[in-house]
């Protein structure tokens, strides 16, 4: 792969020297990081194991949380538009709910305004009816009264001459003429 | 034995296996590589296998993992890139887990072997230098030659950048490799200070509380650096595969 045979007899030496010092305890072949003879080994089985876990993660394990979360998604939008939904039922129930109150409102006021004329007018009728009765009666008694002038009137004309008659028979002696009595009453009053 | 802090590292045949002269033994290092695969996926099969919609603390975990990855390479390499995503996903974990199942006393560390985190990062730029030339064919080479650069300035340019599309695998390797070995040296030469006070009666035990706080303290640093070098390899291979995919700058 990457390590040439060449390579891997080359640089260990280098680094071992720098790290014998504390590589005394053991007897090893040095650095581990750069023993180069493990490196067939570590990449064969990190190609194996990082493949395996690369295509399982990719075919198996991403899927399904993406799906999860797409899933997720999906309800969490459903549910605001059904949010959205209720929200508008609600709204149009209150605007609903406002106008039948305005309705009632309006109705009642109708109904309040409607008695109060009635009651007016009745009130008026009443007054109308009373205020005739009592003309009625005032032109009663004013036809009444003037009856009864003009029948005193006549009587006094009457009894004017009677006097008048008298007062000159026991004047005058004999009979007086009546038409003359009368015409002379009359020129009187005038 | 006990107090070097190279030990850890050997190499130790388990079944000895040899093709053609050369060694493929079943070493305790093959055998923490199908640990390490084996657990990552167990963990993210079992975990996930209830596909709960409200997802449990492991699920969650799975979840994460899956959405911090997807993330950082759209982030990285657009939508395109998603093409790569169980790549980066198989890097992330595999180096991710061989790093925290290091951790272990006694465990071999996988990624602490330079031939292996070569072996990765080789496959990173294989695969960018594969689908660079086949998607772009020539027109790949346009990486390395950065637009708006005045045309005497071209040649050192265009030289500085092959030294550093060159110098990836090396750093990308090194880098992760350098970590884990240097940790777990550090770690086995401070706790092995703590065994070596104490062999000298109750004025060394005092005198080990130093180092034991300091392997307390290391421990910790060594999980954040798992973590923290399995992500800086993930990205960066994301940042490369974005070479791959655009290499107009």
């Amino acid at each position: 792969m990457f390590v040439t045979p060449g390579f891997a007899q080359e640089t260990p030496p280098a680094l071992d020297e720098a790290h014998t010092v504390e590589d005394s305890g053991h007897g090893g072949g040095g650095f581990p990081p750069f023993q180069t003879e493990t490196y067939p080994s570590q990449l064969l089985w990190l190609a194996i194991t990082f493949g395996l876990f690369y295509l399982f993660l990719k075919r198996v394990a991403l899927p399904r949380i993406a799906g999860i979360l797409e899933v997720r998604r999906d309800r969490i939008a459903q549910d605001l538009d059904e949010a959205a939904r209720m929200k508008d039922e609600a709204d149009a129930a209150v605007a609903a709910y406002e106008q039948e109150l305005a309705e009632a409102r309006r109705k009642a006021g109708g109904i309040a305004q409607e008695a109060r004329d009635s009651a007016k007018a009745e009130a008026e009728a009443e007054r109308r009816k009373v205020e005739e009765a009592l003309d009625a009666k005032l032109k009663d008694a004013e036809g009444r009264i003037a009856d009864i002038k003009a029948t005193a009137l006549a009587d006094v004309g009457v009894i004017a001459e009677e006097t008048a008659g008298a007062i000159v028979g026991e004047l005058v002696g004999g009979e007086v003429d009546k038409k003359a009595l009368a015409a002379a009453v009359k020129a009187a009053r005038q | 034995m006990a107090t070097d802090p190279i030990h850890q590292f050997q190499i130790s045949k388990w079944i000895p296996i040899e093709i053609g002269g050369l060694d493929f033994s079943f070493t305790n290092a093959s055998a923490f590589m199908v640990a390490t695969v084996a657990g990552a996926g167990a963990f993210l099969f079992l975990t996930t296998s209830s596909r709960g919609l409200v997802p449990g603390r492991l699920q969650s975990i799975s979840e994460m993992a899956y959405e911090f990855i997807a993330s950082m390479l759209r982030d990285a390499a657009g939508s395109h890139g998603m093409r790569f995503f169980p790549f980066v996903f198989s890097l992330f974990m595999f180096v991710l887990v061989a790093n925290l199942l290091g951790m272990f006393p006694y465990f071999f560390t996988v990624t602490s072997h330079v031939i292996v985190t070569f072996a990765l990062a080789i496959l990173v730029i294989g695969t960018v230098l594969v689908y660079g030339f086949w998607k772009h064919g020539l027109g790949f080479l346009k990486l390395f030659v950065p637009d708006g650069v005045p045309g005497v300035l071209m040649p050192l340019v265009v030289a500085i950048e092959v030294v550093s599309f060159l110098s990836r695998p090396v750093s990308l390797s090194v880098r992760l490799f350098a970590n884990m070995l240097a940790g777990h040296i550090t770690l086995k030469v401070f706790a092995g200070f703590v065994t070596s006070l104490g062999a000298f009666g109750v004025a060394g035990a005092a005198g080990a509380v130093l180092p034991l706080a300091m392997t307390v303290a290391l421990t910790g640093l060594e999980f954040l650096v798992a973590f923290l070098q399995a992500y800086v390899f993930a990205v960066l291979t994301c940042m490369y595969l974005n070479d791959a995919l655009h290499p107009g700058h």
